[in-house]
């Protein structure tokens, strides 16, 4: 099981000391927060897009390139790429290139975006948010897969005798993930594929995500990619740990009360026990998220989210040792302990490159 | 015998309230006329002063908490319902319009309703036909034609409710009960995951 860590790249004032980092101070922070993840021995950093303030990524490649270059072994995703605002020609390029700059430790998650005022900056209009996503993916699925594409569609200009350059690595597209709340239409894209999906799984209870999941497993078994219990799922978190439970609470507090998304509501506790949010000891962090495998059975990959509402890096880079440290290497051994050997990792490049090799191709099939 | 679910939503502030006390004059007059068109009815009263934290939570985090959660629950799935507000400021109050803000657009479609509204003054009388049903007719519910609008004068008539309301009371509760007693009871919520197109419909064309 892959553990990690995602931001959604937010400039927040912190409410302790009305203190606001630049765009500059919190771009160079996303770096070492990347570089730091890896030294702790995570194994994933997943990075939002946004094109709009009070967030800084706009240009995840280019961040996750740098990050790559600075890094040996962390996997490099997103949380999500836009896939209805992004041109799906634009995104064949850009992570293909990352890709080969990053040796293979690219892994990419597919979003539709929320925010209705950034689709006509692209050109688009968010009423086509869902025909967006279908329309978009089949073609960045094909500029991948195959050499040269001839290609029309309802929402871009036509592609005639078209070569998505560089080519994917050693032939193998990055792995991909669909992002979603709620839209079932989204688990089933995933299904269809038999790509990956995964569940943001904070700010909103853990039954939405337990339906999503339960409903992208049946379908990837229907589509015929596996058993249900083999589809790949990720989930997220949202954690803030320390030795003792009441510091954490204490610290955490003035963060959770003034938070862009669920500040100014209900209580730390009732928030804590509406969501999965997790605010406490490492024991308490532990308890919980081996808890969420009894509702979404055994899954691929946990990314936690700890760098948002104005949290100072320091105190980021804090969790992420009591994470590396305490945490994660009690959760590795517990999920694999419980994990049956016929439910799969996560799927990685070098694990795509041997199902290639292994797996006849289509014409020693239909020979 | 068939038994009809009654939710009732009651927006009083004060204990005991007029907004409360209209409600529970629609209630029992609405049991009685079901019970005269053959029906029982259970009833389910949802006071939303309990609930006005966790909705202003709603309205922050996106979602209903598990207490206000079991109160849509209720309201969706009855077969009637009685909506009744204090007049704030010409209109339904906050707490009323909030609650309606947070249910699913399309969870009361079809749902026979009640209007009820009460006020200092007879001069508010009109807020039900400007102000409710407007809000119940974009829910695509059904509002009984009479609604019940009472003010402070209405409660001062012989054994302390005026004859002229008991009468309107009356009246409405039996279009509610018509609307109720006449129609299947209808399965929600809708699960939406129940017709999700499969993919290959999603992808024709592309």
């Amino acid at each position: 099981m892959q553990f990690g860590v995602f931001s959604v790249s937010d400039i927040t004032t912190d409410p302790t000391n009305g203190r606001t980092p630049g765009e500059a101070e919190r771009i160079q922070a996303i770096v070492t927060i990347g570089e730091k993840a890896e030294e702790v021995g995570l194994d994933v950093f997943a990075l939002g897009e946004h094109h709009n303030p009070p967030f800084f990524s706009s240009s995840p490649t280019t961040t996750l390139a740098y990050i790559a270059a600075r890094t040996s072994t962390l996997q490099l995703s997103t949380a999500t790429t836009l896939i209805t605002t992004n041109d799906p020609v634009k995104i064949a390029e850009d992570y293909a290139m990352l890709q080969h700059l990053a040796g293979g430790r690219v892994d990419l998650m597919m979003g539709r975006g929320n925010t209705g005022p950034v689709y006509p900056w692209f050109g688009q209009d968010i009423r086509n948010g869902l025909p967006l996503a279908v329309e978009n993916y089949a073609l960045l699925r094909r500029l991948w897969d195959e050499e040269v594409v001839d290609w029309q569609g309802q929402f871009r200009t036509p592609l005639q005798g078209f070569t998505s350059t560089p080519r994917p690595l050693d032939g193998v597209p990055p792995f991909v993930w669909h992002g979603s709340i709620r839209s079932p239409q989204i688990a089933e894209q995933a299904a269809y594929y038999g790509d990956g999906f995964f569940h943001n799984h904070i700010f909103w209870p853990a039954e939405h995500t337990a339906r999503m999941v339960e409903f992208y497993r049946r379908r990837y078994e229907h589509h015929g990619h596996g058993s249900a219990d083999q589809a790949i799922v990720g989930l997220g978190g949202q954690v803030f740990v320390r030795r003792n439970s009441q510091d954490a609470v204490r610290e955490f507090r003035p963060y959770f009360d003034n938070a862009p998304v669920y500040g100014h509501g209900p209580s730390l506790e009732d928030f804590s026990r509406e969501t999965p949010l997790t605010v406490g000891s490492p024991q308490q962090v532990i308890e919980r998220t081996l808890g969420f495998r009894e509702y979404v059975g055994d899954y691929q990959r946990q990314l936690f989210l700890i760098d948002h509402a104005g949290l100072p890096l320091k105190t980021v880079l804090e969790q992420l040792d009591v994470l590396g440290e305490e945490v994660v290497p009690v959760l590795r051994r517990e999920f694999a302990a419980l994990k049956p050997a016929h439910v799969p990792d996560a799927p990685t490049h070098a694990s795509r490159v041997a199902a290639r090799t292994a797996a006849p191709t289509p014409e020693e099939v239909t020979a | 015998m068939t038994t009809r679910t009654l939710a009732v939503v009651s927006a009083g502030l004060s204990t005991p309230s007029s907004t409360r006390l209209l409600a529970d004059r629609l209630t029992a007059a609405t049991v009685a006329a079901l019970r005269e068109r053959g029906d029982d009815a259970t009833v389910e009263v949802v006071e939303l002063r309990a609930h006005a934290r966790d909705l202003a939570d709603d309205l922050v985090t996106g979602f209903a908490n598990e207490s206000l959660r079991a109160a849509i629950d209720t309201v969706v799935g009855a077969d009637g319902l009685i909506a009744v507000t204090p007049v704030f400021s010409a209109s339904y109050s906050g707490l009323f319009k909030t609650f309606f803000d947070v249910l699913d657009k399309d969870s009361l479609t079809g749902t026979p309703v009640l209007l009820g509204a009460t006020a200092g003054t007879a001069r508010h009388s009109l807020v039900i036909e400007h102000a409710m049903r407007p809000l119940f007719a974009y829910l695509r519910a059904i509002p009984a034609p009479t609604g019940v609008f009472a003010a402070s004068e209405d409660w001062a008539g012989a054994g302390g409710v005026d004859g002229e309301l008991a009468r309107r009371v009356d009246r409405a509760a039996g279009e509610l009960a018509d609307l109720v007693a006449g129609r299947p009871s209808v399965e929600r919520p809708v699960d939406p995951f129940a017709d999700v197109p499969s993919f290959e419909e999603l992808l024709r064309g592309h």
